[in-house]
């Protein structure tokens, strides 16, 4: 399997759209180096402002800039795009729907070892509850190029999460991405995994290991957390015995939360593996404190049993 | 070159004409912050009517100098002096507040033609400022960046992160105004949270500092020339003005940050500045 690294593909994106839009501009809080910006830096030192350790003021500066016609990333880590300038983004961004687009990179517990300080598990919970944002998580290195690009042609904001390490591609070279639509990883016809990031990996690990017991799951990979296309929620979940929602982040306010609500008064068992309302923690690998948090195939297939029995 | 007696007294008829849609915007009975918007009347006056080049036929023209209220809360001067222009009808001055009205408590870029961001959470206006400015300098464009920022809002630490960086990135077309009235909601800053010493905050932070009486619409226009003159370095104009200007009954006083006016003081204040 063909594994990538979601922000080195971020970077090499971002110096495509560099040599093809001028108006592409970059601003980074002292982390470039790791969330791979330093590549555009190399190209583009003009487009490029180093903003220092200043996240509010960052994400403020690419206002004024948006505001003059450029698009503007801001980068820095999940935890502090998206926690330390909420109220920023909400003002500045958001209420006028001007066109920065936000990076969180390191997301989830991908920083295994710098602990709960600089693992964003709340993010995509405090971003879904502002007006005007639009969410996205790729899921490898594929769709994180494409999704990059996308948030180039929608005009307004957008939230961008990105996993540190690498992943493994999962999905469709050859498949368009279209903000807001989920896709079907694989088919099956028992129970529906929903899931984001790496977790559609570790639903794909699932669904490979169920069905030598007979049991046949369909993966869908959300990448839009929002908005998000509720037909499309339903229809896919639509003709199974239930659902289980998969992500790398707090079970509060993510995707979890998104499909429960999309499936409210519908009479169809749910389950969810997500972070269970606790901060993260420093391990020695990515997948020690994955597993530490329950975020494993062996996690997804309990679900699918608990609905099953 | 200082300007004309007849401009100074042009805009000196100006600024009196924005107290008194202020006054009459806000109305009798009603909250509204009569004492900051009065504070920086004058300085609006000579920024929208005198220094700055904008078109209010072309709101969004590429080259226009912006004006960003950092202070937001004092939109009611800006609404009053954009209408003036003509970038909406006058007639929605009477709006205010209203459910769907374009003029909002704080001001909304997306509703009201000339306002350029989204201000009213404090200290967030002076970064956007910068990020027009280094848009600026980016495009080889030579328009001006205006930014108006109170005592007491210095106090957010967002500020001294964007003087950093109008510093870093010598952003010699950045002109900021310290509305430096000298009250916060709650009472005087001396007393409640002294943002003081300025000047020397500023110059420490790599800024051409200039100090003026901030209701001198002379003293006002020559700071602006003064401002263009400067190159490699932001500019920090500390205009010494008096919270609710120009009101008797409001000046220097906190209760005015967002005061009523009884039916009595409206009417004092709205015949003051008639005519």
């Amino acid at each position: 399997m063909n594994m990538q690294n979601c922000r080195k593909v971020y970077g090499q994106t971002l110096v495509e759209l560099g040599r093809e839009n001028e108006r592409i501009v970059v601003l980074d809080a002292d982390l470039s180096k790791s969330t791979m910006t330093c590549l555009f830096e190399r190209q583009f030192p003009e487009r490029f402002f180093e903003m220092g350790i200043a996240e509010q003021n960052m994400v403020s500066t690419a206002v004024g800039l948006a505001l003059s016609g450029k698009i503007a990333f801001v980068n820095s880590f999940a935890v502090f795009a998206a926690g330390r300038p909420y109220d920023q983004i909400r003002v500045s961004v958001c209420i006028g729907r001007v066109n920065v687009k936000i990076t969180g990179s390191s997301c989830g517990i991908s920083d295994f070892g710098d602990g709960a300080t600089h693992q964003g598990v709340e993010d995509i919970a405090i971003m879904r509850a502002i007006p005007n944002m639009t969410i996205l998580c790729p899921v490898d290195g594929i769709e994180t190029r494409k999704v990059v690009r996308a948030s180039v042609e929608h005009e307004g904001p957008v939230y961008i999460r990105i996993n540190r390490n690498e992943v493994p591609d999962v999905s469709d070279e050859s498949q368009e991405f279209k903000i807001g639509k989920p896709s079907v990883i694989r088919g099956g016809t028992d129970v529906t995994v929903f899931a984001h990031g790496y977790m559609v990996y570790k639903s794909l690990e699932a669904a490979e290991a169920l069905q030598k017991q007979g049991v046949s799951l369909r993966v869908v990979n959300v990448s839009t957390l929002k908005p998000i296309d509720e037909e499309a929620v339903k229809e896919l979940a639509s003709g199974v015995k239930g659902i289980v929602t998969a992500e790398e982040h707090s079970i509060i306010g993510g995707l979890a939360s998104a499909i429960a609500f999309i499936m409210r008064g519908k009479a169809i068992p749910m389950e969810a593996v997500a972070i269970k309302d606790c901060f993260g923690q420093s391990a020695l690998s990515y997948e020690q404190l994955l597993e530490h948090y329950c975020l494993t195939k062996t996690a997804i297939i309990k679900a699918v049993r608990r609905i099953l029995e | 070159m200082s300007i004309s007696a007849e401009k100074t007294a042009e805009l000196e008829k100006v600024a009196r004409k924005l107290r008194y849609d202020i006054v009459v915007m806000i109305g009798a009975g009603k909250p509204g912050h009569l004492g900051g918007s009065c504070s920086i009347a004058d300085i609006v006056a000579v920024l929208y009517f005198h220094k700055m080049r904008h078109d209010p036929n072309n709101a969004k023209w590429p080259d226009r100098d912006r004006l960003l209220l950092s202070k937001g809360h004092a939109a009611l001067t800006q609404y009053a002096a954009l209408a003036e222009c003509g970038y909406f009808p006058k007639k929605e001055l009477g709006t205010l507040k209203e459910l769907g009205s374009i003029l909002q408590g704080h001001p909304e870029m997306l509703r009201v033609p000339g306002i350029e961001a989204n201000t009213g959470s404090l200290g967030q206006g002076l970064s956007v400022a910068c990020g027009m400015a280094l848009a600026g300098k980016l495009d080889k464009k030579d328009y001006k960046v205006y930014c108006i920022v109170g005592d007491g809002e210095i106090a957010e630490g967002q500020i001294w992160e964007a003087s950093m960086t109008a510093a870093y990135y010598k952003l010699d077309n950045l002109v900021t105004i310290l509305d430096k009235n000298g009250v916060q909601a709650t009472g005087p800053i001396v007393e409640r949270y002294d943002t003081n010493p300025h000047a020397e905050k500023w110059k420490a932070f790599g800024w051409q500092v200039i100090e003026i009486d901030g209701h001198s619409i002379r003293q006002i226009a020559d700071a602006l020339d003064k401002a263009d003159k400067v190159k490699g370095q932001p500019v920090m104009i500390i205009a010494n003005t008096v919270k609710g200007k120009g009101v008797p009954f409001a000046e220097g006083k906190a209760d005015f940050h967002h005061g009523i006016m009884t039916e009595r003081q409206y009417e004092t204040a709205r015949q003051l500045f008639e005519n």
